[in-house]
């Protein structure tokens, strides 16, 4: 199993990715509160709390993907998908072909 | 004279109709309010916020009413960080509601709804199905690459889960997959059992996502990342990846939305089984 990015690197992520919801007042919000509080109790490193703080670690990061994860999936759902159909031209666009603007294309001269 | 026999017929027709339709459009009705995916609502509150009701429960407030289920349910979740979760996600919407976007949502409306009616025994059934047809257990054997690729990368996650649960999985080249001994059944039904019934739902999600018991534990045992799973997961498509392309509305969207159900399910599991660590700790301080 590969090692996890460091705390500090996911706690980042984290507040990033709050940022990107709640924009510049994210200070404010119930997440940001708890996840800092959560990274700063389980800074400790007595031995006794090793197995907490591993499950501290994975459980963060897994919550930083979920949050990452649905942004992207969100922005190419909204670039791709449910717009409904698309226009012939936009369907061409999409696998780099272009349709005829004027007659005298393809097949046009029969 | 035919006219009125029609109407009558009619008439008559649909009382018969409505009431022999009756229960199943009653069901209907109900499922109409779980295919919330396709319809997209307003998004109709201002702040979320969640509150400590009784027995120590949290609930979610959107403005100054509370959450329910698609059920009719009051939307309660049994500890602090999973309520948070759930109303940052609510939180995150912007002029619309995404559910297909609300994956902690949907599965604690799962748990706590159940609409399926299902108990334990019949979950951890239909999730032990999975570990017949795992995918790290099916092989290929051809082209090389992809051969040589599943052994590197599937053979020691298969080591560690043999090793951790002391079992006996194997994997097969052969369409009809491993021949998989009673005792590993029973250990791993004994091992899923050991699991409450809110961890169990997504556990099982998890299962269902990755298609594989075997990549599921390993992420619930933080043996392997969520990232790390979902790429074991789809191996091949990783390989025809790197071979012939990427692309991004089908490959990208695909590997994206199965993270996030992932990271989900993960995260559920492990908010809703470890709440006596979190007391323990908030004790201490």
């Amino acid at each position: 199993m590969a090692a996890l990015p460091s705390p500090l690197s996911i706690c980042r992520g984290i507040l990033k990715e709050l940022r990107a919801i709640h924009g510049a007042s994210y200070r404010r919000c119930l997440a940001y509160n708890y996840v800092m509080d959560q990274f700063r109790k389980n800074k400790v490193t007595g031995a006794r709390y090793c197995r907490a703080q591993q499950d501290a670690h994975h459980a963060s990061y897994s919550y930083l993907c979920l949050l990452q994860s649905t942004r992207n999936h969100q922005v190419l759902h909204s670039l791709y998908h449910g717009k409904g159909e698309r226009c012939p031209e936009e369907v061409a666009g999409l696998v780099g072909l272009r349709l005829p603007t004027q007659p005298g294309g393809k097949g046009w001269e029969k | 004279m035919f006219r009125t026999l029609a109407k009558l017929h009619s008439h008559f027709g649909n009382a018969f109709y409505l009431r022999k339709v009756c229960p199943i459009y009653r069901r209907c009705r109900f499922a109409s309010k779980y295919s919330t995916t396709t319809t997209e609502r307003k998004r109709f509150y201002q702040d979320v916020s969640i509150s400590q009701g009784e027995g120590g429960m949290f609930e979610v407030n959107l403005d100054q009413r509370k959450l329910k289920t698609p059920g009719g349910k009051l939307f309660t979740v049994p500890n602090e960080a999973m309520a948070i979760a759930v109303a940052t996600e609510w939180d995150a919407q912007r002029d619309t509601l995404k559910f297909y976007t609300m994956h902690l949502t949907t599965l604690c409306n799962t748990a706590l709804d159940n609409p399926t009616q299902r108990n334990k025994d019949q979950m951890i059934n239909a999730a032990l199905k999975f570990l017949e047809t795992d995918t790290v257990c099916y092989r290929v054997e051809e082209p090389l690459a992809l051969v040589e690729l599943q052994k590197n990368e599937w053979d020691p996650v298969l080591h560690w889960i043999e090793n951790r649960y002391d079992v006996t999985i194997g994997s097969s080249y052969n369409i009809l997959g491993p021949e998989i001994p009673d005792a590993t059944k029973d250990t791993f039904r004994q091992h899923l059992n050991s699991y409450n019934f809110w961890s169990l739902t997504g556990l099982e999600y998890v299962i269902t996502q990755l298609k594989s018991i075997v990549l599921s534990l390993g992420v619930i045992d933080r043996h392997l990342s969520v990232q790390e799973a979902v790429l074991l997961s789809r191996l091949e498509e990783e390989y025809q990846i790197r071979r012939w392309g990427s692309v991004e509305w089908a490959h990208d969207y695909d590997m994206y939305e199965l993270r996030a159900r992932t990271a989900a399910g993960a995260l559920f599991v492990h908010l809703s089984s470890e709440s006596s660590t979190v007391k323990r700790k908030l004790l201490q301080d």
